[in-house]
């Protein structure tokens, strides 16, 4: 894994530090997977993490860094309007980056817990609001095969009332842009890259498998920071 | 997946809708479509299924440009899936029996969309995909086309950089098309000033998920599909190399200058008869010398 996050760094030309562009400007960069590319077989193949990873992945985050240059160009000029149009190139990149960013580590290998079930006070809640464990995956997975086009599905965290909801995002919206106090536990990412190699347009066996491989630990970690 | 001995012309009979390769656009009058979809069974109607109907060329015909396991799984999987859904969804309800542009229309409900609309659209979108490509396809339109692309556009050139920017820049699932537009103000008391050609002109637009053109009144020409599954198996995440791909080798020119042709012909025929129905209304108010004058307490003089 050394070896190929070298290379991944290699091919990106940036250091694994925080890059600097003009007057100090920080852009993002490609955050490196915590395991190998085949390691959640069979659920997601390993040519599609690699790809998901390595091309689109880094294209957001490319094209984020290329758009936030301009932004910061264009602020500095006061050109209002460049600002203005610069923001959906933002969004969509930005977006994703944000949205993947969190996706690889809502995945774990099944021998390094991906797939079980979450216990303490995650597993309390979700029985409480969703009745068990099942009925959420069934809804989240059915949520997920009902969006149309792309977009991804979210079990997110409404810090206000300390309530889990079911969200589903368009495109690469990231979960705030539903409402402000949520926060994300678990994304699907649903856009047909993320499984069209391996189940080509059979939605719901992908939706089906990737809970064998779901990160329930960084999900309750996240939630027990929120709600101690 | 029997997409093996397609035809190799257009119009066998039996498409989504029966419909020659000019399609029909929907110029129909505001009062054939005030039809509202309650989704409430209606008997007594015949069913008519829409059928799948296979693109003008064999699978493997757009090589190396399009790959057949594209043209398999997006033709035989995904459209497929789209047709034969949208028949259980619009069977014994109030859409069955209406073409698929009325289905359209109907379901799009002014942008709140109603369950159908997602099926119907990329069914009719697909259709209008496939019959835009052509092996061997590619270089550049003449004749009338060719003229309106430079007039609206500047030159080919500038068309192909707005159209592709269109392509790249749908985020997420979509469709970019070239349209004729031809509409005019559409609220029931305009009126309309006499068309002239300059209301007439070709845009590039682009659209999310299902939407298509026919939903602004508008008369699409030709359009790629950009959703991830029309070049993933092909190109992985390359799409403006896909975008570039599909102009340079595969977009059939013949058809859009021939939906061009029809698009015009439609927008002349109703203009046309706008005009005969406006000087009809014209003829029958002049007739009654009467005319309609509210006044507190008098009853008002009928027509």
């Amino acid at each position: 894994m050394a070896l190929r996050s070298l290379a991944i760094r290699k091919a990106i030309g940036l250091g694994k530090s925080v890059g600097l562009g003009l007057r100090g400007l920080q852009t993002v960069t490609l955050p490196d997977l915590p395991y190998d590319y085949s390691a959640l077989e069979p659920a997601i193949s390993g040519e599609i993490m690699q790809l998901h990873h390595q091309k689109h992945h880094q294209a957001y985050v490319t094209n984020y860094n290329k758009a936030v240059e301009q932004l910061f160009q264009a602020l500095n000029k006061v050109d209002t309007s460049t600002v203005v149009q610069l923001q959906g190139a933002i969004k969509f990149n930005g977006g994703g980056h944000v949205n993947h960013s969190i996706f690889w580590k809502n995945l774990a290998p099944v021998h390094e817990g991906g797939g079980e079930p979450p216990h303490s006070s995650l597993g309390w809640a979700i029985d409480t609001h969703f009745g068990s464990l099942e009925a959420l995956i069934q809804k989240m997975s059915a949520e997920g095969a009902a969006l149309q086009g792309s977009g991804w599905v979210w079990l997110g965290l409404d810090t206000e009332f300390k309530r889990l909801v079911v969200e589903t995002t368009a495109n690469q919206d990231p979960l705030v842009t539903k409402a402000p106090t949520l926060v994300p536990l678990l994304g699907i990412d649903v856009w047909e890259h993320a499984y069209y190699l391996q189940y080509k347009n059979v939605k719901p066996d992908y939706l089906k498998n990737i809970w064998n491989v779901m990160n329930w630990k960084y999900a309750s970690d996240v939630y027990q920071k929120e709600c101690p | 997946m029997a997409a093996a001995a397609a035809p190799t012309s257009w119009l066998t009979g039996q498409g989504l809708g029966g419909r020659s390769p000019g399609f029909q656009f929907p110029w129909r009058s505001k009062e054939k479509l005030q039809r509202k979809y309650t989704g409430k069974a209606v008997y007594g109607q015949i069913s008519a299924k829409f059928e799948l109907k296979p693109p003008p060329y064999p699978p493997n015909a757009l090589e190396p440009h399009m790959s057949k396991d594209t043209l398999e799984y997006h033709w035989g999987k995904h459209h497929r899936a789209y047709v034969e859904n949208l028949n259980k969804q619009i069977v014994g309800t109030e859409l069955d029996g209406m073409s698929l542009e009325d289905v359209i229309i109907v379901s799009y409900n002014k942008g709140d969309m109603l369950p159908p609309f997602n099926n119907a659209a990329q069914a009719w979108n697909h259709e209008f995909f496939w019959e835009s490509m052509k092996p061997g396809g590619g270089g550049k339109p003449s004749g009338e086309l060719l003229e309106l692309i430079e007039r609206d556009f500047g030159s080919f050139d500038r068309f192909l950089e707005e159209f592709k920017s269109a392509a790249a820049t749908q985020f997420g699932s979509g469709w970019a098309w070239l349209a004729y537009k031809a509409n005019r103000l559409n609220v029931d008391n305009a009126v309309n000033p006499f068309p002239s050609e300059k209301d007439k002109k070709l845009v590039v637009v682009k659209s999310p998920n299902a939407v298509n053109p026919l939903v602004w009144d508008y008369s699409p020409l030709l359009t790629i599909d950009v959703w991830e599954h029309a070049y993933f198996l092909d190109f992985e995440n390359r799409r403006p190399n896909y975008i570039s791909v599909f102009m340079d080798k595969l977009v059939s020119w013949e058809v859009v200058s021939k939906r061009l042709e029809i698009a015009k012909a439609r927008a002349t025929k109703r203009e046309m008869e706008e005009e005969r129905r406006k000087k009809e209304e014209e003829e029958e108010n002049s007739e009654d010398e009467a005319v309609e004058v509210y006044v507190d307490g008098d009853e008002s003089e009928s027509e």
